[in-house]
């Protein structure tokens, strides 16, 4: 019985993986077309949107070429391990007190933890294209990953010591309060910095504009993609999307009180079971609209500047931040 | 039979067949070609092929990179996978023909080699162009300019990663492309400006359609400037990136907006007028620091330039026939001519040597893109791979205009 039901719970997660997917690419398409003074998708069934259905079905029925000289074995395999992980991710996600795939005390960790076998992935699908584009595009991701990494981490440690918990429930409950009694006691607003800093390494991480080198389309072709078709292309720019969700879904837990209603009893909250799912996306797909934003607005960095940015202001900045806080946090201990 | 073109390209002697221009050791053919000067086997670095089919590649523009992980070595550019053949097609047009052709030269802005044509032929002719002519080609030719600095700023921004701002330039080309199509019958391929005049008078109307959008632009130019120009990322990938001094600008012959952002005040406009030039104020932008940014501002303030000279255009525009009395089949007297005017990309000129038929005997072109396009591989190396692809874009080139 519980195998069946942690098996519905795996296969939820995908279905919601494989739906975002569909529903973020539709989502891109309209941001960018009415940023970019057009319309978007708009033939396929109303305001067009079957239309990324419809393309997921091309893709599936593509001709599936390999090119003579890939290193066929992993060629096959990276998508499956970019596509894997980033499926994988979704496992500790916070939708509600009940609504989550498993409830992991270390629900933070796993999930960056997880988080960080894409790029080997990437790398993978780079190498074994045999493209010189591609294996900039994974060199390149590589590069970037790990430059953004530790800001990354470091950005959520605060957080962390805030709450108390790496269980995103918790750190989702630490959240509840109110400050002079009418200020959601989110943590965005003591740990602006930290948010700050969480967004751009999400950014790099994700591979989203004004950091997405490792498919720079001006500059690489396709990056890592390039000689990739059909399903497994498929799969690459799945996991890409899927990635920006989680990410933004962290973002919303970590910073703005994932699936909390403010001003609305917890108790309240919790005899409506479905109102904190809602909450929780309606929230994340906000924080994507804005990533989409900046993605449909900013040029590109260059490879050097970010790489600095990674390394001399991200790295720095997020240990004396994590550093402070840690100070303060025990402070206020030492004080009670 | 098959034939792989890795090992069935004919030697490079075979591949021209008899002729009598020299041919060089090695063209640049066939997928194994390395840059001139590196040795295939002993190469330690990537040598990496932007083109001819490169989604930022202007064109068809092809150039063979080596690369030390992101850092250009060096960079050849290979140029032809556009010739068509253009100066000798022009050798059996009539001369109110070949303006088609100079069309798909420049085809960004095909007013400009109509006119460096026309004035060419004038000469020959000895033709006298009314007054209204003069100030027409004045008009189209400056409208044109807009459109073509907006086709460059566009994909400025798209080299440099950026989208939105593309569309914004081409959404306020579309109304240039509008009115043009008004003037002349067609949006791109004009064949409008003839030896004599114009082809036909200014279409009733038009005068509103053009002040609309002057309105409109002179709204849109800040934010054009400030999304671009203003964007720090740009800023930190343009300034002292690609920098042309002003020696280097004058070695290579470059002319236009990329001489100006050297520090050099050229422009055919102020120091040779023709058409109306010399009856309109405008001032000609320069900046000193010859990097990609200065060349983003010298044409930025030109479009503002030119909108100051159509304003003026239209309210002096004289009235009187658009063209001179010219004879239906021209036969200039045997001689030859050379006339030049400021395109958008810099100096085109037009070389015509008339043997008294109906057709020029010769003519050659000078197409200000092909200049600015030597000095990229000069500038590539040193810069990194991203960088590469912006100090090509900068010098605003058309390989229509440079493949011929």
């Amino acid at each position: 019985m519980n195998v069946a039901y942690a098996a519905l719970r795996v296969l939820a997660g995908l279905g919601l993986m494989l739906a975002n997917g569909v529903v973020l690419i539709y989502m891109l398409r309209k941001v960018l077309g009415h940023l970019h003074v057009r319309l978007g998708p708009m033939e396929v069934g109303p305001k067009g949107i079957v239309q990324t259905t419809a393309d997921v079905l091309k893709l599936l029925t593509k001709e599936d070429p390999t090119p003579a000289a890939v290193d066929k074995v992993i060629y096959f395999i990276a998508p499956a391990v970019v596509f894997v992980p980033s499926l994988m991710a979704y496992a500790a996600l916070p939708f509600s007190a009940k609504w989550h795939i498993t409830d992991l005390n270390l629900g933070l960790l796993y999930t960056f933890s997880i988080l960080s076998l894409i790029p080997l992935g990437i790398l993978m699908a780079g190498w074994a294209s045999s493209n010189k584009w591609s294996l900039f595009g994974g060199m390149r991701a590589v590069a970037q990953q790990i430059a953004c990494e530790v800001p990354l981490l470091l950005a959520a440690l605060p957080v962390v010591l805030l709450a108390g918990s790496l269980n995103m429930n918790d750190i989702v409950k630490a959240q509840a309060g109110y400050w002079l009694g009418f200020i959601p006691a989110w943590f965005w607003i003591p740990m602006f910095p930290a948010l700050i800093l969480y967004l751009i390494s999400a950014l790099i991480e994700t591979n989203q504009t004004p950091f997405d080198m490792s498919e720079a389309e001006s500059e690489l072709v396709a990056g890592f993609a390039t000689e990739y078709a059909s399903m497994k292309f498929g799969l690459l720019f799945l996991s890409e999307f899927s990635n920006l969700f989680v990410q933004s879904a962290l973002i919303v837990t970590l910073f703005f009180g994932g699936w909390l209603i403010p001003f609305v009893p917890l108790e309240l909250q919790q005899k409506i079971g479905i109102s904190a799912p809602v909450v929780f996306m309606l929230k994340t797909y906000l924080v994507i609209f804005v990533m989409m934003w900046i993605r449909g607005t900013l040029p590109r960095v260059r490879i050097d500047h970010m790489m600095s940015l990674g390394w001399k202001i991200l790295l720095p900045v997020s240990v004396s931040w994590a550093m402070i806080t840690a100070f303060v946090v025990k402070l206020a201990e030492v004080g009670r | 039979m098959t034939i792989d073109p890795r090992t069935d390209v004919p030697p490079a002697g075979e591949m021209l067949g008899d002729t009598h221009c020299p041919v060089p050791d090695t063209l640049p053919v066939g997928l194994d070609h390395v840059p001139t000067g590196v040795d295939r086997e002993q190469a330690e670095h990537l040598i990496v092929n932007f083109g001819p089919q490169h989604p930022s590649m202007h064109g068809v523009l092809r150039i063979l990179g080596e690369l030390d992980g992101e850092e250009m070595i060096s960079g050849e550019v290979n140029i032809g996978y556009l010739h068509r053949g253009i100066e000798k097609l022009a050798e059996s047009r009539r001369y109110d023909q070949v303006g088609t052709l100079l069309d798909r030269g420049d085809y960004i802005a095909g007013i400009h080699g109509e006119l460096a044509f026309a004035m060419a032929t004038e000469q020959l002719a000895e033709i006298e162009v009314p007054e209204r002519a003069l100030w027409i080609r004045t008009l189209v030719g400056e409208i044109t300019r807009i459109s073509s600095h907006l086709l460059w700023y566009g994909p400025m921004g798209l080299d440099a990663g950026a989208m939105g701002q593309f569309l914004y330039a081409v959404r306020d080309r579309e109304m240039l492309l509008d009115i043009l199509e008004a003037i002349t019958g067609a949006r791109m391929m004009f064949n409008y400006i003839r030896p004599g005049g114009v082809l036909r008078d200014l279409p009733a109307g038009i005068e509103r359609k053009i002040l609309e959008f002057l309105d409109h632009f002179e709204k849109m130019l800040p934010e054009h400037d400030d999304l671009l120009g203003g964007n720090e990322i740009f800023q930190l990938r343009t300034k002292g990136v690609g920098v042309i001094d002003r020696d280097k600008a004058l070695a290579y012959s470059l002319t236009g907006a990329n001489l100006r952002a050297s520090g050099v005040s050229w422009d055919l406009r102020k120091d040779r007028p023709y058409a109306a030039y010399d009856k309109v104020e405008f001032d000609v932008p320069i900046s000193n620091e010859g990097d990609i940014y200065s060349r983003y501002l010298v044409r930025m303030e030109e479009m503002r330039q030119s909108v100051r000279i159509i304003r003026q255009v239209l309210d002096g525009m004289p009235e009187g026939p658009h063209t001179a009395k010219v004879a239906k089949v021209l036969r200039p007297p045997a001689g030859e001519a050379y006339a030049a005017v400021e395109a958008p990309r810099g100096e085109w000129g037009i070389h015509i040597i008339s043997n008294g038929s109906d057709n020029p005997a010769r003519m050659r072109y000078r197409p200000p893109a092909f200049y600015a396009l030597q000095v990229v591989e000069d500038l590539i190396p040193g810069t990194l791979l991203a960088d590469m692809i912006v100090v090509a874009g900068s010098m605003d080139i058309v390989l229509g205009e440079i493949d011929r």
